[in-house]
């Protein structure tokens, strides 16, 4: 027992004198169950939808048992949506996005909170600041911004910054900057001030400490953060909803504005589309469930 | 004076015999040891991505502030007699009731988050606390949906309400009770939007007050359960007054989430016919065929003189925070 207890210091003595009282744990379980049923119902209806053929629907009703269940809905919603272009663009925005965004969060993290000059405090809040403002106060302008600032050919088809995969990269990195800079240093402040000391009297420079000292240390908040972020920039609707003027350029959660529509008629196709937007965020849940949680907490507490 | 030389001599020495020595003058001066390079290189580092923070995000809330005094429409070019001073302001309080319509979902999101959703998370997070079994799977239930985007919750849920094909209107229909058209009749479109809301909501605030919860100290539990107080009291007098932090930031988070909420109603019908919010507002009227753009410029001032509330509740709660640690 007293092992235990060194190990784990929680209330565990406590709480398992609670064990003898069944009822009310039967109680709690058949509630629990209950809102677990009526949590994943949604979901699970969705995938069963997406499993059942139009004809098959149409004939018997969405509420009935399937007469067979079939996955032509996902290969017909990929091929007439021409997801497999959507899915690109996402990759295309996702990934550097994510990496660029840990980058830089983590140089003004670093800057911000291991060293301490006159500004230090105010510029982290001009960014935690700006990642809590809506981003609908800033759309307008931000929109007339980006119709008119040009771009080389070489980088933009249409010459400016609208319209182009480039730009909601841009505003990703800019708006997800806030609270990756909120989280890392609040990190970044319980490393031992020791650290960059010494890297600093033997002769490293700032960025050497960052890139070999602080990064390496900060790899479990990197890595809550960059699932996190994943999630937040993939499931995106907003910024290339407005930003971009077709569904054709979009990534694919903005690209549903336009997918619904097509697939309106056909709710067994228009499930099928959910679903395959749906699945990568929650695969990502799935195999990385303790750094998604992890990376909200380290940005609801500190540290 | 003579302060000041001593310490730079320390420092001198600290930094040729290594640690040693400069320990209690380093706090003050720990820029003195950065070369000239050290200092361009933390300049740069902080300087560009400040660049574009200030270009992209806090210039463009300045400039709504500007384009919402003129009646500037994008299809010519900016001048001084667009200038119309407060006139869009006057206009939206008296001529334009989808604003007024707005607001008050806006108010009802707000509220249904924080007084019902936000509850039920916290219930959840305190039934999930106690090591009952499958604690962690009913977690990552309740969860679930919170990695899911809100467009494609609009979907999903479309499923289930839809008049026609929808599973809810399906089961009333076998009890031959009415069929309400929930996401089209728009009495009732915005509560079915925040059913599907706070369903992601709760598992959101479940996470955050689990992680609360587990930073409470045990031992004030146990000195309120030896003082006789049971589960609920000590809940209720010690517990939730101990997660004060974490109330802060589950307020300022729900306010935000129910400023920002735009996704889901735009799936549903584009956020109009019942389902109006500010930010539907602004982006129909200032990028659309309207082009209103002065117009929607106002509407987003108003968005952004409310939503400074909970940003400044924020930071300065990470202010305390900061200098109590």
């Amino acid at each position: 027992m007293t092992t235990v207890t060194a190990v784990t210091p929680e209330t565990k003595p406590v709480r398992s004198r609670r064990r003898p009282i069944q009822w009310g744990n039967i109680g709690v379980h058949a509630f629990l169950i209950t809102m677990a049923v009526v949590w994943l119902f949604p979901v699970l209806w969705a995938f069963y939808i997406a499993l059942r053929s139009f004809a098959d629907t149409t004939l018997n009703g969405y509420v009935a048992f399937p007469s067979s269940l079939t996955l032509d809905n996902f290969f017909n919603a990929w091929t007439q949506g021409d997801l497999a272009r959507n899915y690109i663009q996402t990759l295309a925005v996702v990934i550097p996005g994510v990496i660029l965004t840990l980058l830089i969060a983590s140089m003004v993290a670093y800057a911000c909170s291991r060293y301490s000059w006159r500004f230090n405090r105010l510029i982290l809040m001009v960014f935690v600041a700006g990642n809590l403002l809506p981003q609908q106060v800033i759309i307008v302008p931000l929109y007339q911004l980006y119709l008119a600032l040009p771009l080389p050919k070489a980088v933009s088809d249409t010459g400016v910054l609208y319209d182009q995969l480039i730009g909601i990269l841009l505003i990703h990195i800019v708006f997800q900057m806030g609270f990756c800079i909120f989280v890392l240093s609040n990190y970044m402040k319980t490393l031992s001030k020791e650290l960059t000391e010494a890297g600093l009297v033997d002769g490293a420079s700032v960025l050497r400490i960052w890139w070999s000292i602080i990064l390496p240390l900060c790899r479990p908040a990197l890595a809550a953060l960059a699932t996190l972020e994943f999630t937040f920039i993939y499931n995106d609707f907003f910024w290339a909803l407005l930003l971009i003027e077709k569904g054709a350029k979009r990534p694919i959660t903005s690209a549903l504005n336009n997918l619904q529509g097509q697939f309106f008629t056909d709710f067994n196709l228009l499930a099928a589309c959910s679903v395959l937007v749906a699945i990568p965020t929650i695969v990502v849940y799935v195999v990385l469930q303790k750094q998604f949680i992890r990376g909200l907490t380290l940005g609801s507490t500190k540290g | 004076m003579t302060q000041a030389r001593e310490d730079n001599a320390l420092d001198l020495a600290g930094s040729q015999a290594g640690q040693a020595g400069a320990r209690p003058s380093r706090r003050r001066r720990r820029f003195s040891v950065l070369t000239r390079r050290d200092k361009i290189l933390l300049g740069l580092m902080v300087g560009f991505p400040l660049f574009l923070d200030l270009a992209l995000i806090w210039g463009p809330a300045l400039v709504s502030i500007g384009l919402s005094l003129t009646n500037w429409r994008n299809t010519q070019p900016l001048t001084w007699d667009n200038f119309v001073g407060l006139g869009n302001f006057e206009r939206l309080a008296s001529a334009y009731p989808p604003f007024w319509e707005g607001l008050k979902h806006n108010v009802l999101w707000f509220l249904v988050l924080m007084l019902i959703a936000t509850p039920i998370g916290m219930f959840f997070a305190v039934l999930l606390d106690r090591d009952i079994k499958g604690s962690r799977f009913y977690q990552s239930i309740f969860y679930l949906p919170v990695v899911l985007s809100l467009a494609v919750i609009g979907i999903i849920w479309q499923l289930q309400y839809s008049a026609d094909n929808g599973f809810i209107d399906a089961v009333l229909g076998f009890f031959n009770l009415p069929k309400p058209d929930w996401f089209g009749d728009p009495n009732i479109n915005l509560w079915a939007a925040l059913v599907a809301a706070s369903w992601r909501h709760v598992g959101y605030i479940m996470v955050l007050y689990l992680a609360g919860l587990k930073s409470v100290d045990p031992s004030l539990r146990e000195a309120a359960s030896i003082d006789g107080a049971n589960g609920r009291q000590t809940f209720q007098h010690v517990v939730f007054w101990v997660m004060m932090p974490i109330n802060v930031v589950i307020v300022v988070i729900t306010t935000i989430e129910s400023l920002r909420a735009f996704d889901i109603v735009y799936i549903i019908n584009q956020g109009k016919n019942g389902l109006e919010l500010l930010s539907v507002l602004i982006t129909n009227n200032s990028i659309s065929e309207a082009n209103l753009t002065g117009f929607g410029a106002a509407i987003a001032v108003v968005l952004l003189v409310i939503s400074l509330v909970p940003i400044v509740i924020f930071l300065s709660w990470m202010m305390r925070e900061d200098t109590s640690a």
